[in-house]
């Protein structure tokens, strides 16, 4: 049963690399990374109709007023604002006012690194929030106004807290929504900076006329 | 300059025995990401830039409302229309989409659910704000504003 010369079996494996560099391209070029991010919100409930809406029992002063019309114009606390961008500045005065703060307030006071305290002081006024748990931003917007001028308002307001959250626990507004809050050292850090402001944005419901 | 003048006897060839391997692995790799588009977006899609946005969490968890103008505006008109899976839908649809979606997940996480919006920028908030309203009704109330990320932080 000798067999001799038998020719070997072989694949010839030159081109794999080639076969698989077109399937490699091929996904390369299909795929399409998810980029699934934005600025989250959560809706209020929906209304009881056995019950009639709350009575709005805030001092005025712990509400900051944006309004926005079907032209893309802004009116801050009654005063026309043609920069959205100072927003982010005006409201983080806004949440450390400490105008008259109450016993919660003070806590938070402070706990505040020596900075921030700075900062409240030197831009303190009387018509300002009382203490960050009572104040309220409250953001109106018109039928007609444009979305982009709608998220950049919140991109702002949202950016004043984060600013407040991050100095809090010094850390920039970026790193704090870098957060992960998988992990226990961070998720602390995390709840040391959210712990007694709670981020109170209010979108009130458009008005029914547009022009 | 006799350094630089010797010739070593070492072979220069570069072995390519493992290439088809490494390439395999890339290979791998992006098959194993690619996520073939489910749908066909009608609508346009220029998404808002924005500053602090934040990630979502579970995708599992997550349904896409488009609105925009339709992309082919001389069939469906220029008005910004709301699209959820493959086709344009009234408002008032909206709740039973949301019911939808709802089903296919646990019963635990139903009141998870998240929505993405993601709303062209050239719209106006008056549809915007009524998807909101029946995202309320429908007891949906954790939405996402799907931006893009601005350089300037």
């Amino acid at each position: 049963m000798a067999r001799k010369n038998r020719p070997t079996a072989e694949i010839p494996n030159g081109s794999m690399a080639d076969i698989a560099f077109l399937l490699l391209i091929f996904f390369l070029v299909t795929t399409t990374i998810a980029n699934d991010k934005g600025i989250a919100m959560l809706l209020p409930p929906k209304p009881d109709p056995n019950q009639p809406p709350p009575e709005v029992t805030k001092n005025d002063r712990n509400i900051f007023k944006i309004l926005a019309n079907s032209q893309d114009k802004l009116l801050v606390e009654d005063e026309p604002l043609s920069d959205v961008f100072e927003l982010r500045e005006m409201v983080k005065s806004f949440i450390l006012n400490f105008g008259s703060p109450g016993e919660e307030g003070v806590e938070i006071y402070n706990s505040l690194p020596s900075s921030m305290k700075a900062y409240s002081s030197s831009v303190r006024r009387s018509d300002y929030s009382d203490d960050p748990t009572e104040a309220v931003v409250s953001f109106k917007a018109d039928r007609g106004t444009s979305y982009e001028l709608y998220v950049q308002v919140l991109d702002q307001v949202n950016a004043a807290y984060n600013d407040v959250y991050g100095e809090r626990v010094g850390i920039s507004a970026a790193e704090f929504l870098q957060l992960d809050r998988d992990d226990p050292v961070q998720d602390k850090k995390y709840q040391a900076a959210r712990q007694g402001i709670p981020r109170a944005i209010s979108i009130a419901e458009p008005n029914k006329i547009a022009k | 300059m006799a350094k630089f003048g010797k010739k070593s006897n070492t072979s220069q060839d570069i072995p390519t025995a493992a290439l088809p391997d490494i390439i395999f692995m890339l290979l791998f790799f992006f098959m194993v990401t690619t996520v073939l588009r489910e749908t066909d977006i009608l609508v346009k899609q220029m998404l808002p830039k924005a500053a602090q946005l934040s990630k979502l969490e579970r995708k599992s968890l997550v349904s896409y409302i488009y609105i925009g103008e339709p992309k082919q505006s001389s069939i469906f008109g220029k008005e910004p229309k709301i699209q959820v899976n493959d086709v344009f839908v009234e408002v008032d649809e909206i709740v039973q989409f949301v019911n939808q979606e709802k089903d296919k997940l646990n019963e635990a996480e139903r009141d998870q659910i998240t929505m993405s919006l993601k709303v062209d920028v050239e719209s106006k908030m008056g549809i915007v704000s009524d998807v909101q309203q029946e995202l309320r009704e429908a007891n949906a109330r954790k939405i996402l504003y799907s931006s893009v990320q601005s350089i300037d932080i």
